[in-house]
């Protein structure tokens, strides 16, 4: 089965809803400038569909990953209150978030 | 450009365990020129000066006693700013870390601090090590020591300028796509991305886990010998760190390169400047007198590296930095509603380039689009690899320029991102395919500025890549 072809079709619609996905506020300006610039991009990437990669399977390591298991043994992790103290808002030793229901996402 | 010459690391080694000189004394010289020259080459974002005469003091005494200090004892070093350290900030350059002291150490760190060594400070990098200038750091722009109308090469532009000013005896850095061996060329320095695995990623922030590893600047070949050794070696608290010791490199610093087979790749991609040409020339010919046979090897896929790469790396990239959402650690802008927060703290905390990559990544990855990209650069990636283990069979180590261009002028490329991409053309495949590399200065090139010579060897094959990089800095 061959791949489909990069066709970059990159409108400011399509980089709006990347920008969601990706949970990332851009201004008028860099909406505008992203569109451009990935366009771009894309049709440069677009040098790959001259090699023929039927067949060749997909390298998503430097090598074969295995799963890596220790012991059962207990061991200190981080201290609680040195995390905590990154955080922006904590409440009794909890991270605290604005509300997450009630709302449209 | 004459590069003055500063006390390396084995010579500061020897001379603080002889006591000819001692840690503290060591430390000032490097703090007075920090004082001279870094107001002009901002290499740091952070100088721990109070820290590091602590410990330069507690090594002074430790030494007094008798007791051992470790291989690196005395040793001022700098930190890419995207390693973490206990209790102290790290940034990665970026202002979505604002204010973050990380809960403990890089295990780069435990080990460096085991070995003596004294942490001068943090250095600068184009933000999350995004970049191949340093001039996407959300602190300003890091000057090249050599000339400070250029940049320094990047991401670890910070920590390359730091060891060509001579604010610090070695440094380190992280290598995503030639991070360490592009800088490092660019600053007249040696510069090693050791082979995916050999050392531990635990506490290098993550920008592509596929593609990252850590390695040493140094100012001479046998420095980055020692500094890989005390670093590298199997670590349980990174998964994908190699089952084995640290490689034994001092052996093969005085091997020489006689009966060694060194590439010469046939179809090198265009645009590199005459003078870098020229330079790569002299570096065959230096390695053929020496006793090495030039062999001529084919890698027809090299120059599709770069969309494979620009490719891959967003895309795990994009996956990397959602863990910045404004809860855990670094700033946050508040919004009534969660996702709302998270697009407002990341739009404001992130700069342009890593929107870019974050953007292309999730682009890259999203429905309807993934075999279309991801999916096709994973297996270029595997033509790329394949094409370098053929071409091993045939040879040792490969030559090739680190950069096409000596260092370049502040805002010349930052207008077109594929043009600053284009610069990591030769270093980009070594990462993809997960083998060894390091960048040796061999002479100037144009307006007299460092050129430096990558040698590229297979996964594993430090001690190979070793010997041809010490004829090639006993041949200058």
């Amino acid at each position: 089965m061959s791949l489909p072809m990069i066709t970059p079709m990159i409108t400011p619609e399509v980089v709006a809803k990347v920008a969601r996905l990706a949970r990332l506020d851009l201004t008028p300006e860099e909406l505008a400038i992203t569109t451009t610039q990935l366009g771009d991009m894309l049709e440069h990437f677009g040098d790959i569909d001259k090699l023929d990669l039927d067949g060749i399977v997909p390298m998503t390591q430097p090598y074969p990953s295995k799963n890596v298991l220790r012991d059962d043994v207990i061991v200190l992790g981080l201290d609680r209150q040195e995390v905590l103290d990154n955080a922006p808002a904590t409440e009794d030793g909890r991270f605290r978030v604005p509300p997450t229901i009630g709302f449209d996402a | 450009m004459a590069t003055p010459s500063f006390p390396t690391v084995v010579g500061l080694v020897a001379d603080i365990r002889s006591g000819t000189t001692t840690a503290s004394a060591v430390l000032e010289a490097h703090l007075a020129r920090i004082g001279e020259r870094e107001s002009d080459i901002h290499a740091f974002n952070l100088v721990a000066q109070d820290t590091a005469r602590a410990t330069a003091a507690r090594i002074d005494a430790d030494i007094a006693s008798g007791k051992n200090c470790g291989p690196l004892a005395g040793v001022p070093i700098a930190l890419k700013d995207n390693m973490c350290t206990r209790g102290v900030p790290t940034t990665c350059s970026s202002k979505i870390l604002e204010g973050w002291k990380p809960p403990y150490d890089a295990t780069v760190v435990t080990r460096l601090k085991q070995a003596g060594a004294v942490i001068v400070g943090k250095t600068n990098l184009d933000e999350f090590a995004m970049g191949s200038s340093t001039e996407n750091s959300a602190f300003g722009p890091t000057r090249n020591p050599l000339d400070t109308s250029r940049v320094p090469g990047g991401s670890s532009g910070g920590s390359a300028a730091a060891v060509a000013a001579g604010f610090v005896a070695a440094s380190f850095g992280s290598d995503t796509g030639g991070s360490i061996r592009q800088p490092a060329a660019l600053c007249g320095v040696v510069g090693v991305k050791p082979t995916y695995g050999v050392v531990s990623r635990y506490g290098l922030v993550a920008f592509a886990s596929s593609l990252d590893q850590i390695g040493p600047f140094a100012r001479s070949v046998a420095d980055a010998a020692l500094l890989l050794e005390v670093i590298a070696g199997h670590d349980p608290l990174d998964s994908t760190s190699i089952p084995q010791p640290a490689p034994s490199l001092q052996g093969a610093l005085t091997q020489g390169v006689k009966g060694m087979r060194i590439g010469r790749i046939v179809d090198l991609p265009e645009g590199c400047e005459p003078e870098v040409l020229a330079r790569l020339e002299a570096a065959f010919d230096s390695l053929k007198a020496a006793g090495a046979t030039i062999v001529d090897v084919a890698l027809p896929s090299l120059s599709f590296g770069l969309t494979a790469y620009y490719l891959i790396a967003p895309a795990e990239a994009s996956s990397n930095l959602a863990r910045y959402d404004g809860v855990r650690y670094g700033m946050r802008v508040d919004a009534p509603e969660l996702n709302a927060m998270y697009s407002a703290t990341r739009g404001a905390g992130f700069g342009d380039e890593v929107k870019r990559r974050i953007m292309l990544g999730t682009y890259a990855l999203s429905a309807g689009y993934y075999d279309a990209y991801y999916g096709k650069a994973l297996k270029v990636r595997r033509i790329i690899a394949d094409d370098f283990a053929k071409a091993y069979r045939a040879c040792d180590a490969i030559l090739t320029p680190t950069s096409p261009t000596v260092a370049f002028p502040f805002g010349s490329k930052t207008n077109d991102p594929l043009t600053m991409y284009l610069c990591d053309v030769f270093t980009i495949p070594s990462n993809l395919a997960g083998d060894a590399a390091m960048s040796v200065p061999f002479g100037t090139g144009a307006h007299g500025l460092p050129v430096g010579v990558q040698v590229l060897a297979p996964a594993l094959g430090e001690q190979p890549m070793f010997r041809v990089a010490a004829e090639l800095e006993r041949a200058l």
